[in-house]
């Protein structure tokens, strides 16, 4: 990083023409923006790129091996007239609403805030050793937490040890309920940010608000549901929206646990691109799925940024 | 949600602590137990998939797998990917971040939206497309070209909590500089950065973990044995007939995981304890 020529643009601008003083303007501009310049150059190759060979490549029929993969022909919108027409698209579509909604706005969020108003309500050591544990599940590489989970809902795995040992045959978890497994999994391994996010939002809503509510003689669901969820609501959606992005990105777990089956049962889009592309080497076709799966996060990402309006400056 | 209010004056949240106990050793249990598995496991030369107590503990599994191709290579490649990612990620963020924290330019606002935006793209979507591109770019299999994805997709979110960092250090410090003869890149390095070192730090090792656990990015990129970071390399448990060593895979578990988990630690001390990632979340 050596010092860049900045030093003398930044004295008082001198008097002169007002097109002078335009043209030095853009000029100091430009010279301030040149540390941008490694990270835009970045963001433009490897993250606009991809975006951009996207929205070309799933117009095209390019396959992963043979005379379509070195030289592929347009075809216009035919991936996605297909994927359109194609069931198991649309089934795809269903389990990564039931998975963003299931995992993500409830599974995640009720347990995160569950789990930060007991702590604030229990034991200060017992509290603080399961948050411990909640997070090593957060902070846990990816792989591992999925192979842990695996071991876990496996049909001789812990579960239906546990299952055995009070008089029950539980199912092949992974094979007779695979989104279940897939969502009880993702809960598992996300729930410590939305707990992280609303310990820290219970902790600003002042004492003395609810301690006059309870003087007043209101329940404590009362007190939690009219004064504590209002005061935290911008937490609230701040968090949804996150989560819901997160999780709407998730492969290795549901990859790893049931590998997107049995069939296509488990299939959320991450999963299906990556089956269409790789597996049935389909690479104009599953990049049609991906784009679908990039405007359904740009779609939510302008959401967030529209109605939460998080603050910028 | 909170217990029902039974007390009256005195005893205060009595019945309601126990509540809140015993539903937190339940939720306990269910984290304990996935995690119980590894640790168990890891000492246990016959571990099998359900949690099973080791008959006699030992260390033999992690003896079986310190060699340099099952483990420490994919640690040293994991090492730089995550490492190489982290540096070139901190460096462009804090440079970026400079002229949107210190100026009012013109398009900063609509460029900040533009990153906020970035970081709320799911990237395992995209991979597809980013294999054709590594393809037509001839970045296929190489550590680099992989460093570089991974560090342009944290870019967006470490832009974004580093200018929260640097919007909190005052600004008077560097007018004094500048006054003194200093650019701007001076006092970048000699005030703001040794200033907002927590702050770095933060974002380095946020990076670092990220990059770290990820799975999909090398998982697609990257395909030589020699390449193969830890999250991949655990593949390599998995026998070809359905046999898996689960006892070896739960060892290179734990000698994987350690780095991130202690990782962890240091930023609660860094940050002082408190949620780390505030600068993110901001809202």
């Amino acid at each position: 990083m050596t010092s860049l020529a900045t030093a003398g643009e930044r004295v008082a601008p001198a008097p002169g023409s007002p097109r002078g003083r335009r043209a030095r303007e853009v000029r100091l501009g430009l010279v301030r923006s040149v540390p941008l310049l490694p990270s835009l150059a970045l963001l433009a190759l490897f993250l606009l790129g991809p975006i951009v060979y996207a929205i070309y490549g799933s117009l095209t029929n390019r396959t992963l091996t043979g005379p379509n993969a070195a030289n592929p022909s347009f075809v216009g919108f035919d991936n996605y007239a297909r994927l359109f027409a194609s069931s198991d698209f649309w089934t795809s579509v269903v389990l990564t609403v039931v998975f963003l909604v299931a995992s993500a706005i409830i599974g995640q969020n009720v347990l995160g805030l569950l789990l930060a108003v007991l702590m604030k309500n229990g034991t200060p050591t017992l509290s603080r050793t399961i948050a411990a544990l909640v997070v090593v599940a957060w902070v846990l590489p990816e792989i591992v937490a999925a192979f842990a989970l695996y071991a876990f809902f496996a049909s001789e795995g812990t579960l239906n040890l546990m299952l055995d040992a009070i008089g029950l045959t539980g199912p092949a978890w992974l094979i007779a309920f695979p989104m279940l497994a897939v969502i009880l999994a993702n809960v598992w391994r996300g729930t410590a940010f939305s707990m992280m996010v609303y310990s820290a939002a219970l902790s600003e809503v002042p004492p003395e608000i609810n301690e006059a509510a309870e003087i007043d003689g209101a329940s404590a669901a009362q007190r939690f549901f009219r004064i504590t969820l209002p005061m935290i609501r911008r937490s609230i959606s701040t968090n949804l929206m996150l989560t819901t992005l997160q999780t709407l990105g998730v492969f290795t777990l549901i990859w790893v646990m049931t590998g997107g089956g049995p069939g296509f049962k488990s299939a959320t889009l991450p999963i299906l691109a990556y089956q269409q592309a790789f597996n049935f080497a389909q690479i104009g076709y599953g990049t049609a799925i991906a784009v679908i799966t990039l405007l359904i996060g740009a779609i939510f990402a302008m959401v967030y940024i529209k109605v939460l309006k998080p603050e910028v400056d | 949600m909170t217990a029902p209010a039974v007390q009256l004056a005195s005893p205060r949240r009595r019945p309601s602590r126990v509540i809140s106990n015993v539903i937190l050793v339940l939720v306990g249990l269910a984290f304990v137990i996935p995690l119980a598995w590894i640790v168990l496991g890891s000492f246990n030369t016959e571990a099998k998939v359900s949690i099973t107590w080791p008959s006699s503990w030992t260390l033999d599994n992690f003896i079986t797998i310190s060699t340099w191709d099952t483990t420490f290579r994919p640690l040293v490649n994991s090492a730089i990917l995550s490492f190489g990612c982290a540096v070139i990620t901190v460096v462009c963020s804090v440079l970026a971040a400079y002229p949107l924290s210190r100026y009012q330019m013109r398009f900063n606002r609509s460029l900040m939206y533009v990153i906020l935006f970035g970081t709320c793209l799911p990237i395992t979507a995209m991979m597809v497309p980013v294999y054709a591109l590594f393809v037509s770019l001839n970045l296929l299999n190489t550590l680099w070209g992989t460093v570089l994805f991974l560090a342009a997709t944290s870019l967006p979110m470490a832009i974004w909590m580093t200018k929260n960092f640097m919007d909190s250090i005052p600004v008077s410090l560097e007018e004094a500089a500048w006054v003194d003869g200093a650019s701007a890149m001076t006092a970048l390095r000699r005030i703001v950065v040794p200033l907002m070192r927590n702050g770095i730090s933060v974002v380095f090792i946020f990076v670092f973990t990220m990059a770290w656990g990820n799975f999909f990015v090398p998982f697609v990129l990257l395909f030589s044995r020699e390449n193969m970071p830890a999250a991949v390399a655990i593949f390599g448990f998995f026998g070809t007939y359905g046999t898996v060593a689960y006892g070896q895979l739960a060892a290179f578990s734990i000698m994987y995981a350690m780095p991130v988990l202690v990782l962890y630690l240091v930023t609660q001390k860094v940050s002082g304890g408190s949620f780390a990632m505030s600068g993110a979340v901001k809202g």
